[in-house]
């Protein structure tokens, strides 16, 4: 225990002021951005600059404004669609990949990584050209006019499940499903009753991770979508091209509300299991 | 793990159905675009496909390899500063009780979780003309000018006429400072896994043979933190190289970057396989970057996993 008075160690660098000044100053570089965007979201002003009093009028303004509300309900059920898919893909590439040894394991395990790391730019153009060559309808009713942004987010969320699920089975005895299955379980029992309760926090952290990066996604379907299709992210760049106005502000401080909160449900679920890599 | 021969149905049941999705919804995407980026322009929307290099040799001509050329630049300007301002909190953080270290990770992290549009948009909105750091510096500026009147030099205007708001946005700082504000955790995160697993008696045995604390870190620390800084470098450089946005909304029309230049073939200038060319050509980057960090972790016997 330290205490406040004693002198500065010779490796108590997190105590010399140098670097506790570049510390504390990158850290209000990276969040007071965010924050004034939040708090003037409540001004009542258009200005955008001064405080002028707090208000709640662009948030009803927001939720008032039918566009912005329609591109808010795509995303979610994108999200929604591409984590219930993703997780379900995730799972079973993960579970492939922790319990079997195969012929071109690493080609795949490759080609699992590629949508994690190539430019962003790269796989949306590589999307938007191949829902023209294959002529994807565009005009098609709701859900399915959002069909093409879904299965481009499902190819690059469900990698990411199947790497947060492999990782967490790191952590399992695979004697445990030997000897379920020695003891007469059948395949499907042995992953039910004896493998899933121990990747459980495994798969819901790859949904939330899912969900996320489908619902923040702007790059990809900024290429992927059709005038049918616009996405709370899509959208809010249109907003934003024109200026910066406290409706954006508003529709934006909606949007990092909803990630905050679950990315806060994600660590709370890892802290409790906590999932090896992640 | 054993051999999937022992349990073919499940090996067969579970790998069809993502392998499958990869292929159809990724890895036909990318072929389609690497044999468009063979093509020539064919119309409006055609393309045939005649295994022309012609789209290669494009980007070497002056204004793309310029544009190229000035993608490294900005990318490599972010990085470094990334590591100038990473080092230091890695630093600080490694160094930090326990405790405490977990909750500093997560302040540098949590901003990654919020969209990258709406980060970008928070910083055009404290950047821009009539922005915050505009208007700090107007409130010093007639602070400084008041002082002066005060003490009786108003009248020589030393500060000048009147206050001229900076123009901080659109320019190549603008994009670099933006690639910094998104890739700052890239950078954090491998340099702290880094110096976390250093062992703390080398710069004990240092400072104790006399070495300043500055001498320790360049000739102790750097050296063994290498693998991290190299790791940190790399994965910081590759996004930013590939950036869209940021250039997109921060930059003017002269700071462009090779992302920019790929979505105005698909959009405005409509000539698929130019963009597609550009495309490959930034993979490649990516992937070389990617074989030499695995090569370098490879040779510092496990090294440093991001």
């Amino acid at each position: 225990m330290r205490f406040p008075g004693t002198p500065i160690g010779p490796l108590d660098y997190h105590r010399r002021l140098p670097l506790r000044l570049i510390l504390i100053s990158s850290l209000i570089f990276l969040y007071l951005p965010i924050l004034t965007l939040v708090a003037f979201s409540f001004n009542d002003s258009r200005r955008n600059i001064v405080w002028h009093g707090f208000t709640l009028k662009y948030y009803q303004k927001a939720f008032a404004d039918s566009e912005l509300m329609l591109a808010f309900g795509n995303s979610l059920s994108i999200a929604l669609f591409s984590t219930l898919i993703s997780t379900v893909l995730g799972t079973m590439a993960g579970y492939l990949l922790w319990r079997f040894r195969f012929g071109g394991k690493t080609a795949l395990e490759g080609t699992l990584a590629m949508p994690i790391v190539i430019p962003e730019i790269c796989m949306g153009v590589a999307m938007m050209a191949f829902v023209a060559r294959i002529g994807w309808p565009q005009d098609l009713p709701w859900p399915l006019n959002l069909s093409a942004i879904t299965a481009a987010h499902i190819a690059f969320c469900f990698p990411f499940a199947a790497i947060v699920i492999r990782a967490r089975m790191e952590s399992f005895n695979r004697q445990l499903a030997e000897a379920a299955r020695d003891l007469g379980a059948t395949e499907f029992q042995t992953f039910r009753d004896v493998v899933a309760p121990h990747m459980k926090p495994g798969i819901v952290a790859g949904a939330l991770l899912g969900f996320t990066l489908s619902l923040d996604d702007f790059v990809i379907t900024f290429f992927t979508s059709g005038p049918n299709s616009i996405t709370f992210p899509v959208k809010i760049y249109s907003m934003v091209r024109f200026s910066v106005t406290p409706e954006v502000n508003a529709a934006s401080t909606i949007l990092i509300i909803l990630t905050v909160a679950l990315t806060a449900i994600a660590l709370r679920i890892q802290r409790r299991y906590p999932i090896a890599g992640v | 793990m054993e051999p999937w021969r022992k349990a073919p149905a499940v090996f067969v049941a579970n790998l069809l159905p993502p392998a499958a999705w990869l292929g159809v919804f990724f890895v036909l995407p990318l072929s389609l675009l690497w044999l468009y980026s063979f093509g020539d322009k064919v119309g409006i929307t055609g393309i045939d496909i005649n295994w022309t290099l012609a789209n290669y040799a494009r980007a070497a001509d002056p204004l793309y390899l310029g544009i190229l050329i000035k993608s490294v630049w900005i990318a490599g300007a972010a990085t470094l500063t990334c590591l100038m301002i990473g080092l230091p909190v890695a630093l600080a953080i490694s160094f930090a009780p326990r405790h405490v270290q977990p909750w500093l990770l997560l302040l540098i992290i949590l901003p990654f979780w919020t969209n990258l549009l709406i980060r970008t948009y928070a910083l055009i909105a404290v950047l821009r003309t009539n922005g915050h750091v505009n208007y700090v510096l107007e409130w010093l500026w007639s602070a400084g000018d008041g002082l002066l009147n005060l003490i009786g030099l108003g009248g020589y205007q030393i500060l000048g006429t009147g206050f001229t708001p900076w123009s901080l946005l659109y320019n190549d700082a603008a994009v670099v400072t933006g690639l910094v504000y998104v890739h700052l955790p890239f950078m954090v995160l491998p340099l702290y896994a880094a110096l976390y697993r250093l062992d703390r008696s080398l710069i004990e045995a240092s400072l104790d043979l006399g070495a300043g604390h500055l001498r320790t870190f360049f000739y102790v620390i750097a050296p063994l933190v290498l693998p991290g800084i190299a790791s940190g470098v790399i994965i910081t450089f590759i996004p930013a190289l590939g950036a869209y946005l940021t250039p997109d909304l921060l930059g003017g029309t002269d700071s462009q970057m090779i992302a920019n230049v790929i979505e105005r073939q698909f959009k405005a200038a409509n000539d698929w396989p130019f963009g597609s060319a550009l495309s490959f050509l930034l993979m490649y980057i990516t992937f070389f970057g990617l074989a030499v960090r695995s090569l370098l972790a490879g040779r510092r016997g496990g090294g440093v996993s991001a």
